[in-house]
């Protein structure tokens, strides 16, 4: 579970980030919802340890971010931003050997490399393992970085806006994979725009406007046509497809 | 993981060749030409050959690690200020001190001394700069822009204080603000190679952890690493190599450009162990190879550090207008 206690963050005076707590529960797929600026990559950032805590206390299984070592809090969550972008030249299988990295510094063995192969393949990557970062399309840079997390294999996964530049196929391909480590076990706390996969795959939804958590509950208690409404400040229509919500937007 | 590299047969075979380029400049820097009072000449040409490979190696790792840091190719550790401090403790010294005590300054204290003080001033600048704020990722850009800044203002203390001196003391100064591969100084190889080769050992050591630290700080923190301590301890690698090459050879402005392109060129994608052994073999390479040139070749009609920064300066602007500022 992760434990987020009156966490806050403020930028140049600017309150960001309201003094927020809340309980996410493991074994689930959870998102994070909301219009832009509602402070959902502030939050998982500051969850990921990415943005430092200002304020309040966040505990991941019960180890404490400000009192846990970086390399063990990397084996139990893994963060992906926004950011594809990359310094570095490397190739697809090099990028995601990178997420074996908390687990074996630079010396991989069997389990790492096998699990490479495994993240290279749940993502469609095989082929494209030789390539050059900077030679692909942005939906597969986007893959090569979703599989370098998930070749992390850590119990969280903590994944900001992952559908970024996916088609309609990779990103059900990511919410499959998310699912099929749900059943084993795994936790997914995911920022995601397009609210019918959210109503799809989450076992539970935040909804997040103006820094300020603004519903939280399964995706029937949360994705309703008066809470979406008031969240986006646009009419919004939920409808109901194979008993989970369906959101109309375009209506 | 350390990444697995696609062919490790042609990274081998690149250093090999480079390696032994490396063994027929030093043997033709040495032999070539050797007659007379062969043991005497020989062990002045080890001497510089000596300073000429630190110089090199120092300038070579500084700016691969400087630019892993700063997530840009395009930058070196010049940017920062560390040669106009340089030239502004020179024209200092020499204005306080006047050219006979400058000059008969112990080489060896007065080393440890700019070494110390650049190292200080990296501490002081990289370790406020990117301890506020949290160290996000923006303070990599403060703290280069400061740099830049403080340059400036080294830059213009220098000139000032050089208005200040005597004909006679500005020449001193004029000596030691320009890089010199000639006539690397006397009796600073020994120092300079307690420094230089502990501080290459340590960022051979980091390699691994530098190939992560290359992905970007949320990616390296989000693996686990202690991305801000490493930042500065890297930074302050980067000082203390400039530092000892600085004093050896005076300020170096696009070589290590140069080298740290070409290794990047040669060895796309390849850890940085591998860079680093080869932006210091090309290094050694260019310096060695072309001092032995320049010498014995063309009998000192040119200067290799003219050529040198003149050929920098032509690779600036060509990545600069290619686009790759990153």
């Amino acid at each position: 579970m992760i434990d987020v206690a009156e966490v806050s963050c403020r930028i140049h005076g600017t309150e960001i980030l309201a003094p927020a707590t809340l309980r996410i529960p493991d074994g689930q797929i959870t998102a994070l919802i909301g219009p832009n600026g509602a402070g959902k990559s502030t939050l998982l950032r500051l969850i990921g340890r990415i943005a430092p805590l200002q304020s309040g206390r966040v505990s991941i299984d019960g180890l404490d971010l400000a009192g846990t070592a970086s390399d063990r809090l990397a084996r139990q969550m893994a963060f992906l931003g926004q950011s594809t972008a990359l310094a570095s030249r490397l190739r697809v299988g090099e990028l995601v050997a990178f997420g074996r990295w908390p687990h074996c510094h630079g010396r991989p063995g069997p389990d790492d490399r096998a699990a490479v192969a495994a993240a290279l393949a749940e993502f469609g990557l095989v082929g494209l393992a030789g390539r050059f970062m900077d030679e692909l399309s942005g939906g597969q840079a986007q893959r090569a970085h979703l599989a370098m997390a998930a070749a992390q294999d850590t119990p969280w996964l903590l994944l900001d806006e992952p559908m970024n530049n996916l088609d309609l196929a990779h990103a059900r391909t990511l919410m499959e994979a998310l699912a099929r480590r749900r059943a084993q076990g795994g936790s997914a706390l995911v920022v995601l725009h397009d609210l019918n996969f959210a109503a799809g795959w989450a076992d539970r939804v935040v909804a997040m406007k103006a820094g300020r958590i603004h519903a939280e509950g399964t995706p029937d208690e949360v994705l309703t046509s008066d809470i979406l409404s008031d969240l986006y400040d646009t009419p919004i229509e939920v409808g109901r497809h194979r008993g989970r919500p369906l959101v109309l937007h375009h209506m | 993981m350390s990444p697995e590299r696609i062919s490790p047969d042609r990274t081998g075979l690149r250093l090999a060749v480079l390696t032994l380029l490396l063994l027929v400049a030093v043997l033709g820097w040495l032999f070539q030409g050797l007659a007379g009072n062969r043991a005497f000449i020989l062990g002045l040409r080890l001497d510089r050959l000596q300073a000429l490979a630190l110089i090199g190696a120092a300038v070579a790792v500084a700016t691969v690690l400087f630019q892993t840091v700063a997530q840009n190719r395009i930058l070196t550790p010049s940017i920062m200020g560390f040669d106009a401090l340089y030239v502004m403790v020179q024209t200092l010294a020499v204005a306080g001190l006047g050219i006979t005590g400058y000059t008969t300054l112990p080489a060896g204290a007065k080393f440890l001394a700019e070494a110390a003080l650049m190292t200080a001033m990296a501490v002081m600048l990289f370790g406020t700069l990117l301890g506020r704020g949290g160290g996000g990722a923006n303070d990599i850009g403060r703290t280069i822009l400061t740099g830049v800044i403080l340059g400036i203002l080294f830059r213009s203390a220098a000139s000032l204080g050089a208005r200040l001196l005597d004909p006679n003391a500005y020449a001193v100064v004029q000596a030691v603000s320009f890089a010199n591969f000639g006539k690397p100084a006397a009796g600073l190889t020994l120092w300079a190679a307690a420094i230089v080769v502990p501080a290459i050992a340590v960022a051979l050591w980091l390699g691994p952890r530098l190939d992560v630290l290359g992905l970007g700080r949320e990616r390296a923190v989000s693996l686990g690493l202690g991305h801000r301590r490493l930042v500065v301890g890297v930074l302050v690698l980067v000082a203390v190599l400039v530092a000892a090459s600085t004093a050896l050879v005076g300020p170096v402005t696009f070589f290590g450009l140069i080298v740290a392109g070409l290794a990047q060129a040669l060895f796309p994608g390849a850890p940085h162990r591998v860079r680093l052994c080869a932006a210091m073999l090309l290094a050694c390479l260019m310096l060695i190879g072309g001092q032995w040139l320049f010498e014995r070749g063309l009998g000192q009609r040119a200067t290799l550090s003219v050529v040198i920064e003149f050929a920098g300066g032509l690779m600036f602007l060509a990545l600069l207008l290619k686009g790759r500022l990153r």
